[in-house]
């Protein structure tokens, strides 16, 4: 299983697509590393630096319908050679989605309160998360405060996290 | 109680319910094309595991660019090239002969009522006008889909939109699909299925209704679906023929996969276009749309016409229509891009292809180019291009540049005015378009 603990990188707006995540520029690469240098690239964000805010982050914490538009895998791949496996949201694109269990990477999805919440005690200060697979629970930490939230996936989304991916678990069962 | 479109497909297909509500559905046909499949190929043979579930069921293209610009992208096509002949994949087109998947893979035959499709590519929608289910995944459920012929997918909860009235002068299907994503949102179909329905539909053309399914996903569906009728089976008459021996028995067979009128929806929506002036989109995201009207005279400096959404050969009559006899503006440069050889063969003969020449534009080969600035037509920071085209995201046609989405008719008028143009009101002639 991979990792799902580490900082946060906070992206406080809806709709960030896939164009945003990796431009199509970038799809003739062939290999899944050479995309890190381009991940987020075209991200439409007022203040957001690419390689600053990056630095060092492995999980990101956004609002609505984070990976709408195209159906690139090179979107999870690019979050992945950035050591990003995590992505939490008010909700995701369905091919998004898909993607990221696919590559048995975690999406999770909190209601717009709990979003709205962790963005109010957490954004914009240095913020530390690790998420207990098996309690099914994320601890959000800053130097002034920490919370733990409940999270939920399918019983198929955790089967294939647990198979590293949807093609491990297809083999063995189809 | 009844079926939707999409259900009663299911109920054939399904293989396996390993949880809830996901369904593992057997697939009638996987799509390839040479960004998205690449990955899966070289993982395949990672693995040890270099095999095709059905090299019948498989069809490839190279269309997002071709002829390659660079090594990168030759290649890409080399990848999906050798794979196809060491795997006796028929049906795969290259160079000469290939064009855009969604506009090729149709035009082949290579969809039908009833089937369930998967390609890595997310406007793969567009095929639910034939009565399919048809939905885009990344390469991890198409290296599946090659390797295994199955796919995973939630059970269809589906959002019907009845499409009532009669269309204005000047107002196309695009039209119409722009101004539903206005109502729903980028994310307002999200993990459901829209069946596309009404009298509007009934009568749009095969292309018409692709056209109508391809934007499907802009508000988040899975798939955009048409029920299966008499247009469908003339669409497909050369390639069903010696299998139906009449049309009333291809509608026959094609009709249980209509949807039942006690079907259950998650919601229907009545629509009525009667109304409907031209659409465009204004900003970064395909809700983003206004009456054309509004912004008229906006500064243009490309105009792109083509792709998937509207590179097909009643596209195109439109677009001469308005041109003929007329210059495109010297303050713009206009791209035109038949979507495949077929449409290309078609305008030739029809004459379209002087027409576009003596207007000043440049025509390429089939190709998805600037759709999405991946190779041909890429814009310059801070330059706007009208397009016909189904994607308007930030940088999408190259980096600072801003995309209009529209339909042929006002791309073509804003091409000749030289900034946006509401089309001409005139009717269009009978024989460039008998559907409208």
């Amino acid at each position: 299983m991979k990792n799902f603990n580490g900082k946060v990188l906070f992206l406080d707006r809806a709709d960030i697509n896939t164009d945003e995540i990796i431009p199509a520029k970038y799809l003739t690469e062939i290999s899944r590393e050479a995309l890190e240098p381009y991940l987020l690239e075209d991200l439409e964000l007022d203040g957001f630096n690419q390689g600053m805010d990056l630095a060092n982050k492995s999980v990101i914490i956004t609002k609505d319908n984070f990976g709408c538009g195209s159906s690139r895998e090179h979107a999870p791949w690019a979050l992945d050679a950035n050591g990003i496996n995590l992505v939490i949201a008010e909700n995701f694109a369905r091919i998004f989605k898909q993607n990221m269990f696919n590559c048995g990477m975690l999406a999770v999805e909190f209601s717009s309160e709990i979003i709205g919440k962790i963005f109010r005690l957490f954004a914009g200060r240095s913020t530390d998360l690790e998420t207990d697979m098996k309690r099914m629970i994320i601890t959000i930490k800053s130097d002034e405060h920490q919370e733990e939230f409940p999270f939920s996936i399918s019983d198929f989304d955790l089967a294939l996290v647990e198979a590293g991916g949807w093609l491990s678990y297809a083999d063995s069962n189809y | 109680m009844g079926k939707t479109v999409a259900e009663k497909i299911f109920a054939s297909h399904i293989i396996d319910n390993p949880s809830g509500d996901i369904n593992v559905i057997r697939l009638d046909a996987v799509f390839c094309h040479e960004i998205t499949t690449p990955g899966a190929i070289n993982d395949l043979v990672n693995r040890g595991k270099d095999r095709v579930f059905d090299p019948s069921k498989i069809k490839a293209v190279i269309d997002h660019v071709t002829p390659a610009k660079d090594s990168k992208t030759a290649l890409q096509g080399k990848i999906l090239r050798n794979w196809a002949r060491r795997h006796k994949i028929e049906d795969f087109f290259d160079i000469g002969r290939n064009g855009v998947c969604h506009a090729i893979f149709p035009e082949k035959g290579f969809v039908r009522p009833g089937y369930t499709i998967i390609m890595g590519d997310s406007h793969t929608c567009t095929h639910g006008a034939f009565g399919a289910f048809a939905a885009g995944v990344g390469t991890t459920d198409l290296e599946v889909g090659i390797l295994k012929g199955v796919c995973a997918f939630h059970y269809p909860v589906t959002i019907k939109i009845n499409i009532t009235g009669k269309l204005m002068p000047g107002v196309y299907a695009k039209d119409v699909i722009l101004s539903i994503i206005s109502m729903l949102g980028v994310n307002g179909a999200t993990n459901r299925v829209i069946e596309f329905a009404g009298p509007v539909i009934d009568l749009m053309s095969m292309e018409a209704r692709m056209t109508i399914c391809n934007m499907a996903v802009e508000a988040g569906a899975t798939c955009g679906i048409c029920s299966p009728d008499m247009t469908t089976v003339e669409y497909l008459w050369e390639f069903i023929q010696d299998e139906f021996g009449s049309k009333e028995k291809a509608l026959d067979k094609y009709s249980q996969f209509a949807a039942d009128p006690d079907a259950e929806y998650d919601r229907i929506i009545d629509h009525d276009v009667s109304k409907l002036e031209p659409q465009m989109t204004f900003g970064y995201k395909p809700d983003l749309v206004k009456n054309v009207q509004e912004m008229e005279g906006t500064k243009i400096d490309q105009v792109y016409i083509g792709s998937c959404t509207n590179g097909r050969i009643e596209d195109l009559r439109v677009v001469a229509e308005i041109m003929k006899g007329n210059l495109i503006s010297d303050s713009v440069r206009c791209i035109i891009s038949p979507a495949t050889p077929q449409v290309y063969q078609k305008a030739m003969e029809e004459g379209l292809l002087k027409i576009f020449m003596d207007a000043g534009v440049c025509l390429t080969n089939p190709t998805c180019g600037a759709c999405l600035g991946m190779s041909n037509g890429v814009l310059a920071e801070g330059e706007v291009c009208a397009s016909t085209t189904n994607r308007n995201f930030n940088g999408r046609m190259g980096k600072g540049g801003m995309v209009h989405l529209m339909s042929p008719a006002t791309a073509a008028a804003s091409a000749i005015a030289g900034k946006i143009q509401i089309p001409e009101t005139k009717p269009v002639p009978e024989e460039y378009n008998e559907k409208f």
